[in-house]
């Protein structure tokens, strides 16, 4: 289970976000990634790496190629994700409030 | 998979009244919400919670364009507020579609207030649509879920 900051780190750079999206709509392989993003295929074997050491991601050979897929276990990152996002905002609520942050 | 176990939990204590503690998060929303959380293209110039029963919630992006969240479901001053969040699979707002927010606020001590936030609910994205069942079916499913967060967190 990756970190709450490796999950955002890995979702904080446009280029992996559209990856990632991309296999919102199945397996592919990298070539296919690649195709249509203004990166070299090296760059986005880079970040398919990032993408699946915080575990959003995972990859397959498949005869001669490797397939690259969401790791449907990512869900726990989901729900990762949603802690974080209400975390900050809560803690900026907080800020607002004057308050050091009395967090329980 | 399941998504009917999507649900999380935030809690934060705050050294303000329960009145001012409710009014800063509603009224206030705009003082406080993070300018990264939108999901607008442009950059956020407000954030706005509607204080009243139905109340809009929505962004107002830097060139005067407006993206809905949601809107108010319960309105109950000073302790409760439950918001919808309203976002189908490609990210525009739908208004068959909401998962809930919840907001509860405790006098825990004079003068000292503790916010409950749980944001539920999340599996009506399986029930709102048969596209959207067949989508969350897949194993891709919830990745538009945390595209849609990361783009909030980080765009």
């Amino acid at each position: 289970m990756a970190t709450y900051d490796e999950v955002l780190a890995a979702l904080a750079d446009p280029t992996r976000r559209a990856i990632f999206e991309r296999l919102g709509g199945g397996p592919r392989a990298v070539v296919d990634l690649a195709r249509g993003l203004p990166v070299s295929r090296p760059a986005v074997s880079q970040h398919l790496k990032v993408l699946k050491e915080a575990g959003l991601v995972t990859d397959q050979r498949d005869g001669a190629r490797r397939l690259y897929q969401l790791n449907p276990e990512g869900l726990g990152a989901l729900r990762t994700y949603l802690d974080r996002f209400w975390n900050v905002a809560l803690a900026a609520f907080a800020t607002a409030a004057g308050n050091e942050g009395d967090r329980k | 998979m399941s998504m009917t176990d999507v649900a999380v939990q935030q809690v934060v204590t705050v050294n303000v009244p329960i009145d001012r503690a409710f009014a800063l998060f509603t009224d206030g929303f705009d003082s406080w919400w993070p300018r990264t959380h939108k999901i607008g293209a442009a950059d956020l110039k407000q954030a706005v919670l509607e204080g009243r029963q139905g109340g809009r919630w929505y962004e107002i992006g830097t060139d005067g364009s407006e993206c809905e969240w949601g809107r108010v479901l319960a309105w109950e001053p000073p302790k409760r507020l439950v918001i919808a969040w309203q976002l189908d699979a490609s990210w525009q707002y739908d208004p068959e579609l909401l998962t809930e927010v919840e907001v509860r606020f405790t006098e825990v001590a004079p003068g000292q207030t503790r916010v409950e936030l749980e944001h539920r609910d999340l599996d009506r994205y399986g029930e709102a649509k048969d596209e959207m069942r067949a989508a969350l079916d897949t194993e891709g499913g919830w990745a538009g879920l945390i595209a849609l967060y990361a783009q909030a967190a980080n765009a």
